[in-house]
């Protein structure tokens, strides 16, 4: 039997999105067409992107369907800094942002824009006044995520967008891990762009969306067709966004809150040495230290055991490289670089599996302990 | 040690993303056993765009592992290798010696680290793609030379113990290579045609010298004859090792010129006409590290055959153990180019009974100060 509680790396499908999936695949018409096959996508697109705004508290005009997060992401970085240029080059994220984040603001770097890395403490979470401090009048974008990806601490992006409120820098947030588990709301936030993907919470892969305030500054990524309000060239992929709506819509009823402590007991009662990594986090993630393990090891026996899970990134030559997010919570050469581990839940998760999970967990870091 | 039925045995497998572990592999997933194939990534060397020079053979280790039908993960010995084999690498070019790192690496990455890792995934084996044989049975475990004799590689894993032995299969020693690539190829691997790897692992197809460099400064010096005429300028004795022939651009007539040796102290690579020169040859050595691989009892005194390269024809000679794991081989006849640094490794018929390091090198009882 396998247990999956690796959501914060892709989720399977919602049975429902396969369902509605597929009779969508039957609507083949391009929404850019002028003819009843190609009103009749276009229909089914505009329907979607309604129940999408709505979901976030924006207007559908406000919503740009992308390929996924890191389009998203990718979007909003490049489309700010090189509309906003002329206004000055500077960039403030955090060390911690998802690759697709940190590798577009490394690129930027390379052409001669500024950037501030802001560090965490060691909850993973950024402090709001050194964003205060960062703000330089030459700052044009502020992207800070609004959960983490590797260990779910949540960032006071509502903070940040009061601070921000007053300047003239671009907010943009990425909401990928954050999306469908909190509530989110554009306005409460003041965010200016808002990253999303549909393949971590039941939805198609090769679909996101980013949220763009409205008028607010912009240059597309890609250019061809007039798609998308000009705004993202390329003809719609029209059966994953209408999955992509069902997705976001679909009622999941899961008791994330149980599961943490259920696990905790569980090693607790079998006398586990493990640490959590960060506070006041997503409660879909759950990041563990378990003392005196090797990250290697453990996943490969977890992996054995039927159990998937995962820690950090994988470099491409297969090897787990120290995660950055540990690395900026808790410093280079730390031992939670070496044995921490991801659990992600999701809509399937079920307490059985919570529980078969943590034993078998138990039982593997007391034998590789003792070894 | 008596074998438990293969499919109740887990094998874990070192897979380099070349074509003899991935025949390895397909060998042991046929005899029933089950099979986990694991890169190992020892060294970093990312470029600029963030691709690690390992991502090609690890690709290819998923492509294998997902024809065969077996798991596949990638662990890291980065710092074990850095700290265990090429600090040892350095050092032993630092100390005028030219060192065998892939003896190391069996030692200490490959039959040490990654058998230790395999244990903790309750491995009962761990595999490679080796040409040598171990015969497993109630005496313990004994190591023999591939049936490849241009390709045995027991000279490289001369020193593992009989505590690591015990847990190793090389699935493709039975074999010729050009078996092993028929097999690859009548199996569709993703490998069958890749080419072999060549040189140092860690340095890979890039230029020697250029590598070494980065890390010891070279101090150019002179080259000069045993009588002391010098010949020309070396660009650092580290890149030179006894009995070399090319790289040293001395002209004129008669034999061509050879490495004899260095002068450390003075900084001078000792050079001399003619292959079979007098000065490259010795009758006895003194090797550290000695270590057996057998289970068996070895005598203080015994004669066997003995290789001090690989690939090199056996001499026979006969081995006195010493104090401290050391050992005084003396040669029948004397052989040349013996250089300190690299391994001795004896052999008993087709019994490879383990080996040592050469430390010391002598003709005729006269210790020779200057090779290296």
């Amino acid at each position: 039997m396998t247990i999956y509680l690796d959501y914060a790396a892709t989720s399977p499908m919602h049975p429902e999105v396969i369902a509605q999936m597929v009779e969508a695949m039957t609507i083949y018409g391009n929404p850019s067409s002028v003819h009843q096959i190609g009103r009749q996508a276009r229909k089914a697109v505009d329907e979607a992107r309604v129940s999408i705004a709505k979901s976030i508290g924006a207007k559908d005009t406000e919503i740009i369907f992308t390929s996924g997060g890191t389009e998203a992401d990718n979007t909003a970085i490049f489309g700010v800094a090189y509309a906003q240029q002329h206004k000055g080059k500077h960039i403030i994220t955090t060390q911690i942002e998802h690759h697709a984040v940190l590798h577009a603001c490394e690129k930027l770097e390379k052409e001669g824009f500024d950037i501030t890395y802001l560090p965490v403490d060691s909850t993973g979470r950024v402090c709001v006044t050194d964003v205060q401090k960062a703000l330089r009048e030459d700052t044009i974008l502020v992207t800070i995520m609004l959960a983490n990806n590797e260990v779910g601490t949540i960032q006071p992006i509502a903070e940040i967008g009061q601070l921000l409120a007053t300047h003239s820098a671009i907010f943009h947030t990425d909401a990928v891990q954050a999306y469908g588990v909190l509530p989110i709301d554009v306005e409460a936030l003041g965010v200016d762009y808002l990253s999303v993907s549909a393949h971590k919470i039941g939805g198609p892969k090769g679909i996101g969306f980013l949220y763009q305030r409205s008028k607010a500054p912009f240059k597309p990524l890609l250019h061809g067709g007039q798609q998308e309000r000009m705004r993202r060239a390329s003809t719609e992929n029209v059966p994953a966004i209408i999955a992509f709506a069902t997705a976001v819509t679909v009622k999941k009823t899961v008791q994330y809150e149980t599961f943490k402590k259920r696990m905790e007991e569980i090693w607790q009662n079998n006398g586990i040495m493990y640490r959590v990594n960060g506070v006041q986090t997503l409660p879909q993630i759950f990041n563990v230290s378990f003392v005196g393990t090797d990250v290697e090891a453990m996943l490969v026996n977890l992996d054995m055991a039927g159990i998937c899970v995962s820690s950090g990134s994988a470099c491409t030559a297969g090897a787990i490289d120290p995660s950055h997010v540990l690395v900026a919570m808790y410093g280079e050469g730390a031992p939670e670089l070496r044995n921490a581990i991801r659990f992600s839940f999701g809509f399937a998760t079920t307490i059985e599996e919570i529980e078969q999970t943590a034993t078998t967990v138990a039982q593997i870091v007391s034998r590789l302990v003792n070894l | 040690m008596a074998m438990k039925d293969p499919s109740q045995t887990r094998v874990v497998i070192g897979m380099s993303g070349g074509v003899d572990s991935s025949v390895a592999a397909l060998l042991l997933k046929q005899q029933g056993y089950e099979v986990i194939g694991i890169f190992m990534k020892n060294w970093d060397d990312t470029d600029e765009s963030g691709v690690c020079t390992a991502t090609e053979d690890y690709e290819d280790v998923i492509k294998v592992c997902n024809q065969i039908g077996i798991p596949y993960y990638a662990v890291n010995f980065e710092k074990q290798y850095w700290d265990k084999v090429f600090t040892y690498f350095l050092e032993e070019y630092k100390a005028g010696r030219t060192p065998n790192p892939d003896v190391m690496c069996n030692k200490e990455i490959k039959f040490k680290a990654f058998l230790a890792h395999a244990k903790s995934l309750g491995a009962d084996y761990v595999a490679t793609g080796h040409y040598a044989r171990v015969r497993h049975d109630e005496t313990g475990s004994t190591m023999l030379r591939g049936v490849d004799n241009n390709k045995d590689q027991t000279y490289f894993l001369n020193q593992l113990s009989q505590a690591q032995l015990e847990h190793v299969l090389f699935p493709i020693g039975e074999m010729e290579k050009k078996e092993v690539r028929k097999i690859a190829e009548a199996a569709g691997l993703a490998t069958a045609k890749k080419k072999d790897s060549t040189g140092i692992c860690f340095i890979g197809e890039r230029n020697f010298k250029e590598f070494l460099s980065n890390y010891l400064p070279a101090q150019p010096g002179n080259m000069e004859t045993m009588e002391g005429e010098i010949k020309g300028q070396h660009d650092g004795l580290m890149y030179y090792t006894l009995g070399q022939r090319h790289g040293l651009g001395i002209g004129g007539d008669g034999e061509p010129w050879f490495v004899l040796g260095k002068d450390l102290e003075r900084n001078v690579l000792l050079v001399g006409q003619g292959f079979h020169h007098d000065a490259v040859y010795s009758t006895s050595l003194i090797a550290t590290q000695m270590n057996f691989t057998t289970p068996k009892q070895i005598p203080q005194q015994f004669a066997c055959t003995a290789k001090f390269r690989y690939r090199q024809e056996d001499s026979p000679v006969t081995v006195k153990l010493l104090e401290n794991n050391r050992a005084e081989i003396t040669f029948e006849a004397p052989v040349r180019a013996i250089t300190p640094g690299q391994a001795v490794v004896l052999y008993d018929g087709e019994v490879c009974l383990g080996g040592g390091t050469i430390d010391e090198v002598f003709k005729n009882g006269e210790k020779l100060t200057y090779v290296g």
